[in-house]
């Protein structure tokens, strides 16, 4: 059985609709774990003091915030070339989340930029970035509540979200150019020797499958609602269409 | 595509188009700001290619919303589309015409304007490099945002929530080749990175902008 067979929006439901209450659970508990560990098992880092700690909701959200935007691209990609509605509706689903946690990630990284540089807010690349990443996530989502017809409004939401990626990708690179910034390189990745200690790294690794689950549990809903949204749609408008010849 | 262009410059000279609106948007945008930072001369001068470029991108955005808008409401767009005209040429037209009329009088007011914020005689080069190359992908970017939102209600104010963060890579190398060549400092690499934005805007953005026309059309 291929993947494609859950493109049709029944059987997308009846497999995960059963599966999102046991995946927001999950989630709830693998974040507390994560963050509770983090918050009150680990070690104060020298030189961060107890201040790193956020680390752990800023990271996370951060991650999500880009892998929420790379979903939307796969989903629209899949909509334009075969035209399953329930991936146009798994896009539309994704961008709030995507821009709560582009939002979460903004205001952790101003709460730890206070006392570690001084300031609530630099014009520092990174930033930068994260703040025009939410601005595309808003003009997407106004795109998609704009437009009355369904199909018109996830074909041009799709062709934005592709343009969008370029453009957001561009915009990355451009403000390095324009300024080097405050905030640290990298110092998360599977293969490097010069990782953050374990002691942190692990901790943040749970927090990190905390928040996919959280992101994977919060669209499967979304998307359920959305089918739902749209099956109550038609049958309204089919009852519409019926009443003139009842009269 | 020569006659649609002819028909788009004519319209928009002729029919109280949008024609020098957008010119008298830039100059008041400038005119406004020395009220707003206040008449000192360095300080205008260390802004004005900043100013001046986030003006031109203001005033091109304010005309986007009628590229095709107009022809939408009038019907000559689902007629348009059925000539033997591809629509990416359709849209490589539009933005031109588009850019003809508002772009290049940007290009051409601007040294006027440099001289109001006091920008150096040295910069001015660059700027007018600078906006002339970066203009165009200005309107190739805006007649996309315009083909998603056209036949919308308050489509205009979605138009410029869609397009302003597509400007901003072009806003920040077109800046700062206007900035480094007012420092002195050498200002080849910005333009270049602009010219390589521009081109491939005009080489990809059509298609993007024929495919958004298409899903409005049907």
């Amino acid at each position: 059985m291929s993947i494609w067979s859950y493109a049709n929006p029944r059987k997308f439901l009846d497999t995960t609709a059963p599966w999102v209450p046991w995946l927001m659970w999950l989630a709830a508990a693998v974040l507390a774990v994560g963050l509770v560990w983090g918050f009150f098992f680990t070690p104060e880092a020298e030189r961060f003091g107890s201040s790193v700690k956020i680390i752990y909701l800023h990271v996370p959200s951060a991650l999500m915030a880009i892998n929420a935007w790379l979903m939307m691209l796969v989903a629209s990609l899949i909509w334009l070339i075969r035209r399953h509605h329930v991936s146009a509706l798994a896009a539309r689903a994704a961008a709030p989340v995507g821009m709560v946690m582009t939002v979460i990630a903004l205001i952790t990284g101003a709460i730890w930029g206070q006392p570690m540089w001084g300031t609530w807010w630099a014009w520092d690349p990174r930033l930068t970035s994260f703040l025009i990443l939410f601005l595309f996530y808003l003009g997407y989502i106004a795109l998609w509540t704009a437009i009355p017809d369904p199909d018109s409004a996830a074909d041009l939401t799709s062709v934005l979200c592709l343009v969008g990626s370029v453009f957001a990708i561009l915009s990355r690179y451009a403000v390095n150019f324009w300024n080097q910034g405050l905030h640290q390189g990298a110092s998360l990745s599977l293969d490097k020797q010069e990782n953050v200690a374990d002691v942190f790294w692990v901790p943040l690794l749970v927090c990190m499958a905390g928040f996919v689950l959280l992101f994977l549990a919060l669209v499967l809903l979304r998307t359920g609602t959305e089918i739902r949204a749209r099956r109550i749609a038609a049958l309204r408008a089919r009852a519409r269409r019926v009443e003139p010849v009842r009269a | 595509m020569r006659a649609l262009l002819a028909r788009d410059l004519r319209l928009a000279v002729r029919a109280g188009g949008g024609f020098g609106l957008g010119l008298a948007f830039f100059l008041i945008v400038v005119v406004l700001v020395p009220f707003g930072v206040g008449p000192e001369t360095a300080i205008l001068a260390r802004i004005a290619p900043g100013i001046l470029w986030v003006a031109a991108l203001l005033a091109a955005l304010l005309s986007l919303d009628r590229i095709f808008a107009l022809d939408h409401e009038d019907g000559s767009l689902p007629l348009l589309a059925t000539a033997p005209l591809p629509l990416e040429m359709l849209a490589l037209a539009k933005a031109l015409a588009h850019w003809i009329t508002t772009g290049l009088p940007l290009v051409v007011a601007a040294p006027l304007l440099g001289v109001l914020l006091h920008l150096p005689g040295e910069a001015m080069p660059w700027l007018l490099v600078s906006l002339a190359i970066g203009t165009p992908a200005l309107s190739l970017i805006g007649t996309f945002g315009a083909a998603l939102t056209v036949g919308l209600r308050r489509g205009g104010l979605l138009l410029s929530l869609i397009v302003l963060p597509l400007y901003v890579p072009i806003l920040i190398f077109g800046a700062e080749a206007a900035r480094r060549g007012a420092e002195g400092l050498p200002a080849a690499t910005p333009l270049m990175l602009l010219a390589g934005i521009g081109l491939g805007c005009a080489a990809l953005l059509p298609f993007a902008t024929a495919a958004a026309l298409r899903v409005t059309l049907r």
